[in-house]
């Protein structure tokens, strides 16, 4: 009798159970549905989830390589950075689903450090649109990650920051729950450049995936993180010329170590630092 | 009764295939995990027999420890350290004037380094119950002010209460007030096992030092304040950097049957708090001691290596999953040989270390000199113990009662050493009248009525004992009636047996 007994109750909390399963899904949805509307361009057009491993998809992402000379910058890419860019596995690889980019302490062709820089110049361009990408952050003083959009130079008869440059996510890593949105142009640029910074309440960028995007059409641009949209910028704002009405515009995701804003790393940085990139996308209105 | 159980069984596992499902579906969302607990909790409170083994108990979360009152500490509210051992128990108390929020703080009145009632105040509070389950917290935090900019300790994991043998989840770490309120945040290296603490808070705190001299006994007495002491999750405390032997690969020479003690030469993590360096100390109990080759050593829970047979093993740790900065490479000779068995009459002894005679005093072979470096264990079976010292930059071996050798001629001591090159400078240094080790700050040599012999054992034999016998000559020629120490300086890594003083 007792055995009947017991095994009667069980039967009743399995459907309990359910029942609260069930109950748990309707509470998820709810709080999904009640998430901030950041973006509405959905015209899907770029799209890089990188699913395959091994070096980035060639048709869409080229490099950077060395230390700014060879672009015609000064050494430290024009901000006294410290780190020579490669396309070598070991500083930039795709591997299980994810975009990986290696800041690492090594003596590399007079540099003291290597990492990557890559870049859509070339092979995807555009203008205006959202641009979005959802990645896991580096730690530590010195490390300077992005992710950016830069304008074309028409064949070098224009020069930054006429150009215009539009960052969409850059981040110190001794500052792990802050990112900012920047424009830079004419009178604006540099030290002067226009941005918002977003500060992540209690959790750390570094401590998992989030996504940075900006929506951009004429006269403005809109930056969120995740479900925040936490800034916009529009000519009004800009001190100079509006130079984000013209295009296209090419990606680039970078992590630098060391120059101007971040300064050099200290005896706490850690080396190897990485940067994971779950997915690049692009979409038109 | 065995159909109920395959049946319970079944249960149990369809509780699983769910759990998976859901995470099929991607729902990982806390409250989600929260509330499949609970489900899991349920259908496992239905069985009585499988409920009693598979059930954890689970101990109350509450995050505070004081607010505006102690919460849920022991009536006590604060346990102090040993007066005996100079602790001040004069100046705690709460202070309904100043504080940070609410309308009470903890104010704690530190004592001036001469305060005849002793020379620092510090304790733990405990949890009232049965300990607090902690898992759901990052740090334990608070705000503080002091009315000098004195540097304290605090941490958590301490309960006196804890018994030899018990593992001990200890933090602590220390921070200088300042003279408004500000926040303090102690990171939890591992949370995960903190699922019955007792031990809520620890600090303790000396006289300040207004002319930054060191420790000589001119330090004042200050205040500092307390409140809204509490455990948090924060979300902003970065993945820890655990860091053994101060972060260096380093490499030691021993023999089978020593032990190797990897806490005292440093167990700290690193983290850094929303940007904000902080550094902590931890209890062995949090981290994962790895040896490379368990036939030449093996590492306990409490952070002692065992070196167990002849061979090389590589020690390493790691601190939920993250491998510490740093490793030692023991390489384990095999078995000490024994050292001579002294052969002179006990009569004709006076004897300070020796399984062959009664000592004349006890000693201590860890006197602590402030800036010594040195770390001495006793190893070995009953009747065959010896002194090990590595890493010896100077200590003593101080007797508790001076030793009259005036009718003696010399002392003995038998020394082993694996390393070529090894040098040991011996001082047996006579206290005089009274009792005192007096020693020149500036010049290192015997103040007051101290006198000594200084000795350098040197060309001692690589892997081998070495009988040593000194000469109670030069400057104790007259006087050798109140020995009192040997001071060991240089090495660095030695083995010592049979010091005794005779007459030939």
């Amino acid at each position: 009798m007792n055995k009947t007994i017991k095994y009667k109750i069980k039967e009743k909390t399995l459907l309990f159970m359910s029942f609260l399963l069930v109950a748990v899904l309707v509470i998820y949805s709810c709080e999904t549905d009640e998430t901030q509307t950041v973006a509405t361009f959905s015209n899907l057009v770029m799209q890089d989830e990188f699913d395959v491993d091994g070096a980035p998809n060639s048709a869409i992402w080229n490099y950077d390589i060395g230390d700014g000379t060879a672009n015609g910058l000064p050494a430290g890419w024009g901000n006294n950075e410290l780190q020579y860019y490669t396309d070598r596995p070991e500083n930039v690889t795709v591997q299980n689903g994810v975009l990986i980019i290696t800041a690492k302490e090594e003596q590399f062709q007079g540099s003291s450090y290597t990492s990557a820089r890559l870049l859509t110049k070339g092979n995807f361009e555009q203008t205006y649109g959202r641009f979005e990408a959802r990645i896991k952050l580096p730690n530590g003083k010195g490390i300077w990650p992005a992710f950016w959009i830069l304008g074309d130079d028409s064949n070098g008869t224009e020069i930054w920051p006429q150009i215009g440059e539009i960052d969409i996510m850059e981040y110190v890593g001794d500052e792990p729950t802050t990112v900012f949105g920047t424009v830079h142009g004419p009178g604006y640029s540099g030290g002067e450049s226009i941005s918002k910074s977003y500060e992540l309440e209690g959790d750390r960028f570094d401590a998992g995936f989030h996504i940075f995007g900006i929506e951009w059409g004429p006269d403005y641009i809109n930056w969120y993180v995740d479900g925040d949209l936490y800034s916009q910028i529009t000519p009004e704002d800009v001190p100079g010329e509006w130079v984000f009405n013209r295009g296209p515009f090419h990606i680039i995701l970078n992590m630098a170590v060391g120059g101007a804003l971040p300064g050099a790393p200290n005896d706490e940085t850690v080396f190897p630092q990485t940067m994971l990139v779950d997915y690049v996308r692009v979409y038109k209105q | 009764m065995m159909e109920t159980s395959g049946r319970l069984e079944h249960t149990y596992i369809l509780t699983l295939e769910n759990k998976t499902k859901m995470k099929n579906i991607k729902l990982t969302y806390i409250k989600l995990t929260f509330f499949l607990g609970c489900v899991f909790a349920l259908v496992l409170s239905c069985d009585r027999e499988l409920s009693d083994e598979a059930t954890f108990a689970t101990f109350p979360t509450t995050a505070e420890v004081f607010i505006d009152a102690p919460v849920g500490l022991t009536d006590q509210f604060f346990r102090s350290f040993d007066p005996a051992a100079g602790a001040n128990t004069s100046g705690f108390g709460v202070d309904n004037n100043t504080f940070y929020e609410g309308t009470t703080s903890i104010r704690i009145d530190v004592p001036s380094s001469n305060d005849p009632n002793g020379n620092f105040i510090g304790g733990v509070f405990e949890d009232r119950g049965a300990g607090r389950n902690l898992t759901g917290y990052d740090a334990l935090t608070f705000w503080a002010q002091g009315t000098t900019s004195g540097t304290i300790a605090v941490g958590f994991g301490t309960d006196f209460d804890t018994l030899e043998g018990e593992p001990s989840y200890d933090v602590a770490t220390s921070v200088q007030m300042t003279s408004g309120w500000k926040k303090y945040v102690i990171p939890i290296p591992d949370a995960s096992k903190l699922i019955q603490e007792t031990g809520m808070f620890f600090f303790a705190a000396g006289g300040f030092d207004p002319l930054g001299d060191g420790p000589n006994g001119n330090e004042i007495a200050w205040t500092f304040w307390i409140d809204e002491l509490k455990f948090e999750k924060l979300g902003t405390v970065s993945q820890p950097r655990p860091i053994i032997f101060n972060g260096q690969n380093i490499a030691q020479q021993t023999f089978t049957g020593s032990e190797i003690n990897i806490v005292s030469q440093g167990l700290s993590i690193k983290y850094d708090v929303a940007g904000e360096n902080i550094e902590v100390s931890g209890a062995p109990a949090y981290f994962n001691f790895v040896s490379s080759n368990t036939d030449v050593a093996i590492v306990n829970q409490f952070g002692i290596a065992n070196v167990i047979g002849e061979g090389a093993t590589e020690i390493t740790a790691e601190l939920t999953g993250v491998e510490a900065e740093g490793s030692l490479t023991v390489t384990s000779s095999g078995a000490l040989p024994l050292a001579p068995v002294p052969m002179r009459p006990a009569a004709n002894v006076k004897s300070i270390y020796s399984d062959a005679y009664t000592v004349v005093t006890e000693s201590s072979f860890n006197p602590g000199f402030g800036g010594s470096t040195t770390e001495v264990t006793e190893v070995g079976p009953p009747g065959q113990l010896v002194q090990v010292y590595a890493n010896n930059n100077f200590t003593g071996i101080i007797f508790n009662n001076p030793v009259d050798a005036t009718t003696l001629t010399h002392m003995h001591v038998d020394i082993y050493t694996e390393e070529p090159g090894t040098n040991i400078n011996i001082q047996i240094r006579d206290v005089g009248a009274n009792g005192e080790i007096e020693t020149n700050i500036f010049t290192g040599f015997p103040d007051g009525d101290d006198k000594d012999k200084r000795f350098d054992a040197t060309g001692l034999t690589v892997g081998a004992w070495t009988s040593i016998d000194i000469p109670l000559d030069g400057d104790l020629a007259t006087q050798r009636n109140n020995l009192g120490a040997l001071i060991l300086a240089g090495g660095p890594d030695f083995i010592l047996d049979n010091i005794y003083f005779y007459k030939e």
